[in-house]
């Protein structure tokens, strides 16, 4: 599936002017050619908070923001790879220090205002600055200095950073360039935060994107129209998007979102599970269901491995003891029945997983990760020579004890709203009950959970899941580092904790900072093996990408990355004759 | 004498349900937590007597399920080799009536698994989870109603045989524990207990939260019959003839509360039967994988396994001859009740 998709996107497109449009330098897009008009319906798991990607925190904001705004440089989300977006071409220094970036000219905002390198420079002055607290700044400081930003001449820009950084233009996927003709006022006022707003009026809001704010209905809908000034076209040079409109339809549970695209309210459907993904499949009326196949989400089991120091209770320093002891963790590891889990929970439209790397990620993954097979003989051994032994009761039963003689107990957290981790949980409790240990299941409301395992710190054990949002090893590099606040067995620390983290920090910040693909590939994959060996998260699963649309949408191919079914929104239409979904 | 027969046939009924449900490890052929990975939500199987050869069996026989190639949760029945049902065989170890260590059950298969009502998400044996459920949910109810009612009798007696300022401040608080929304006062217990209880514990939590927050109806029931057997002839002239506070109680009062006392309890029950399984199916009450009627249905608020697998509905279907049975006692209770007063005051003429 996943290949035919990259025979259908073909090679990357560069943009030449078309003197036949205009002189706007408009983006030719490869790929079929679709029809104009019609409006397309999606759900969305629930409100936005805002429009404004400098507050946006949320995935229900950046869903919309997606489709309002644009990045100078685009990753392909089929491909993977970087293509041109708003930058018609650029250039990196043999130094890997300086990027130069050439705008495209005549290109406008969704209002009509033109964009110039002004937009540009006033975007990265309020990304970077620190009043404005925008969540995109960390991305633009390198080794502890901000990149500074220049402009050559109206459509030239210069990019400075002060260390190379191996991620390159990916860099700037994401960021989108804001319109400065509206937000300079608010951010001289110092009320950037309160700009862009759901409620905020139609013509005072603008992006680059292929839809531009149309209607909000509180607690229903979300409606955007077509950005007539849109600067991409097909290859007949019809100026994209196809559709009029789009509509989000706020949908907070994912079984609504089932019933409402079965009855045909919604006309696609993504971030599906396995289980609503095969009661679609049976009974195909007038849609197709897709299965993308592997993506970039990683489910995993990690212990408390915080050090409160004197505050630490007596009962939690005796878990840590169990915790930290690394063939603890690996006899947990080996015990784990992960085929099992991708059959249960995910009827096999998934992956078993041994790293962080998931199987979607294809160009980063460490092929040489050790896999070792699920065996109770193996983690009775570990468990053995850690000093853990077994006291058997009167049916056979045998309990777990360490070597103070104490019985191994202990819970695992998982959110009360993801049924999948619910269930990955109540497998795991059964394998680790054949070797002896008593483990609890909590669910937890999941901004609790949040809080519990980033906050107060107070638990035992918990699963959890990530999805990167790119295949570059940047993506995670919160999760990475011991100082991330997603490394989540003990976040946000002062010094890395044991030497193999440090071990680690060191090689993520080395590969940050290579030139080449292949001498960053070479510490990432030191990187995956120490983690493998140490097990502070131990890998279970990876879910498969499932969608669906009806059958009268054209240019429908899902993604593995996020947004899966709206990365090509622009290309999406509605084949002949289907005036769909005008309710 | 009709009342009577009906009231036993009532009890009989609850009887032999509720032995059936005491005796879980012996009727259920599997341990209820144990998982058979290879077959989730396998639909249940069926008892056949004549073989796909048209030959007929005495001893019934089931035919194995396998999964079809590929599916992850379609079966096809493999008719080669039909499964003769074995009687009182040895099995998993399960301790009878909570203690006595026991290894027989009343049927299996001797080669493969028996699923009479198929299995869950986790292949988990669905009749013994139903069997083993119901202990937990009607010792629930069970435990409960009785300590509702002794909360109530003890606070009812008190404030119907002193009256005065502690019968008003008794019943004013009646009042408003009746007035409390009681589901969302059980979730807010619940949220301020410890985040990891162990099944037993969380067992025992519920029971007694349940059975502490309903004790005013039943207090407000026994102090109106207190007050008014206390003005009863035949206990004015007990006292007359020098009956002391206690022995009035013991036994002219007490025994007038019990018909009261008996027709709640057959309400009660059922009713924190009903609260057990609504915590449990919200997943507050007993954790995974320990089974108990609502976490046995709590699968069902999603709405795949709603439309895919009929079979996972079949635990709430057996549970309407409890609920059946519960009823038809209480009416007849009261029934026995009505009839006891009307003789009572016709012989008393």
């Amino acid at each position: 599936m996943l290949l035919s998709l990259f025979v259908f996107v073909g090679p990357p497109a560069i943009a030449f002017p078309q003197e036949k449009i205009t002189k706007e330098e408009l983006l030719v897009l490869p790929g079929e050619v679709g029809r104009p008009g019609g409006r397309l319906v999606v759900s969305l798991r629930g409100e936005p908070k805002t429009l404004n990607p400098l507050i946006a925190a949320d995935a229900r904001s950046r869903e919309v923001i997606g489709v309002m705004q644009a990045d100078l440089v685009h990753i392909n989300r089929a491909r993977q790879q970087t293509e041109p977006a708003l930058a018609k071409s650029w250039k990196i220094s043999p130094d890997g220090l300086s990027y130069t970036i050439v705008l495209r000219q005549g290109l406008k905002f969704s209002d009509g205002q033109p964009l110039d390198a002004d937009d540009v420079l006033f975007t990265f002055r309020v990304y970077l600055d620190e009043n404005v607290h925008a969540p995109q700044r960390d991305l633009l400081i390198v080794s502890g200095k901000p990149i500074t930003v220049r402009k050559a001449d109206a459509h030239t820009v210069v990019f400075q950073l002060a260390k190379t950084y191996g991620v390159g233009e990916r860099l700037f996927d994401g960021l989108a360039i804001l319109p400065r003709h509206l937000l300079e006022k608010p951010y001289q006022e110092g009320k950037l935060g309160q700009s862009g707003s759901l409620a905020t009026a139609a013509d005072q809001w603008a992006g680059l994107g292929p839809f531009r704010l149309k209607e909000y209905v509180a607690g229903q809908r979300l409606v955007l129209e077509r950005n007539p000034y849109y600067w991409k076209s097909d290859a007949q040079g019809n100026r994209l998007p196809y559709v009029d409109e789009l509509v989000f339809l706020f949908v907070p549970n994912a079984d609504a979102q089932v019933l409402k695209f079965q009855s045909g309210e919604t006309d696609m459907i993504s971030q599906l599970g396995a289980e609503n993904f095969s009661v679609l499949s049976r009974q195909q009326r007038g849609y197709t269901m897709t299965d993308a196949g592997p993506g970039l989400e990683y489910n995993f089991l990690f212990f408390n491995l915080n050090d409160a120091g004197e505050k630490t209770s007596p009962e939690m320093q005796r878990k840590q003891k169990w915790f930290r002891e690394v063939k603890f963790r690996q006899a947990v590891s080996a015990a784990v029945d992960r085929e099992a889990i991708v059959r249960l929970v995910y009827q096999g439209r998934g992956a078993a997983l041994w790293g962080l790397v998931a199987p979607g990620n294809r160009r980063w993954g460490n092929e040489k990760l050790p896999h070792p097979a699920w065996s109770f003989e193996r983690a009775r051994a570990l468990l053995k020579e850690a000093g853990f032994s077994w006291s058997n009761g009167p049916n056979g039963e045998s309990t777990l004890l360490d070597s103070d003689g104490k019985p191994v107990e202990f819970s695992i957290l998982t959110s009360s709203s993801n049924a999948d981790r619910a269930k990955m949980a109540a497998l795991m409790q059964d394998d680790l009950k054949q070797l002896g240990m008593r483990v609890q299941v909590v669910p937890l409301e999941s901004r609790s959970l949040l809080d519990r395992v980033t906050q107060s710190r107070d638990y035992d054990a918990c699963i959890m899941g990530i999805a990167s949002y790119d295949a570059d090893p940047n993506s995670d590099i919160s999760v990475w580092l011991s100082s991330g606040g997603l490394h989540l067995w003990n976040p946000s620390q002062a010094h890395p904790a044991t030497p193999w983290e440090a071990e680690i920090d060191r090689l993520i910040e080395e590969q940050m900072s290579a030139r080449t693909f292949e001498q960053r590939k070479k510490l990432y994959d030191r990187a995956q093996e120490i983690l493998a060996e140490n097990q502070p998260m131990i890998f279970l699963a990876s879910p498969n990408i499932l969608a669906g649309a009806k059958n009268s949408i054209g240019n429908f191919r899902p993604a593995v990355l996020e947004p899966y079914v709206l990365w090509n929104v622009e290309q999406l239409y509605l084949k002949n004759g289907t005036e769909n979904a005008t309710r | 004498m009709r009342v009577r027969r009906v009231l036993t046939r009532w009890l009989v009924t609850l009887g032999v349900l509720h032995g059936i449900v005491g005796f879980a490890g012996f009727f259920a052929p599997y341990d209820p937590v144990e998982q058979d990975r290879k077959s989730p939500y396998l639909p249940p199987m069926r008892f056949h007597l004549i073989d796909g050869q048209g030959h007929f069996h005495a001893r019934p026989f089931v035919y194995a399920l396998k999964l079809r190639e590929g599916s992850f949760d379609r079966y096809v029945e493999n008719t080669t080799e039909p499964q003769p049902v074995r009687f009182f065989m040895k099995g998993a170890h399960y301790r009878l009536l909570g203690f006595l260590p026991c290894r027989r059950h009343l049927f299996g298969l001797e080669n493969t698994r028996i699923y009479l009502l198929g299995t869950d998400a986790y292949g988990r044996d669905q009749l013994s989870r139903l069997l083993f459920g119901g202990q937990v949910s009607l010792l629930a109810g069970l435990l409960g109603a009785g300590i509702t009612l002794s909360i109530g009798l003890c606070i009812g007696a008190v404030a119907g045989s002193f009256g005065g300022w502690r019968d008003s401040l008794l019943m004013r608080l009646a009042e408003l524990f009746m007035a409390l929304p009681w589901l969302y006062v059980l979730f807010a217990i619940r949220a301020f207990l410890p985040l990891a209880v162990s099944p037993l514990r969380a067992f025992f939590l519920i029971i007694t939260v349940i059975g502490i927050v309903g004790w005013a109806r039943p207090a407000r029931l026994v102090r109106g019959v207190v007050l008014s057997a206390k003005e009863r002839d035949f206990v004015r002239a007990a006292r007359g003839f020098g009956a002391t506070h206690g022995y009035l109680f013991r036994r002219h009062i007490l025994p007038e509360t019990s018909s009261v006392l008996l027709t709640q309890a057959a309400i009660l029950i059922p009713q924190y039967v009903l609260a057990e399984m609504t915590l449990s199916f919200l997943g507050l009450g007993v954790p995974e994988p320990v089974p108990s009627w609502g976490n046995l249905l709590s699968s069902l608020q999603q709405y795949s396994v709603l439309v895919s697998y009929w079979w996972i509905y079949l635990p709430a279907l057996a549970m309407v001859p409890f609920f059946l049975g519960y009823l038809g006692l209480a009416s007849s209770l009261q029934e026995r009740g009505a009839a006891y007063k009307i003789e009572s005051r016709i012989w008393g003429i």
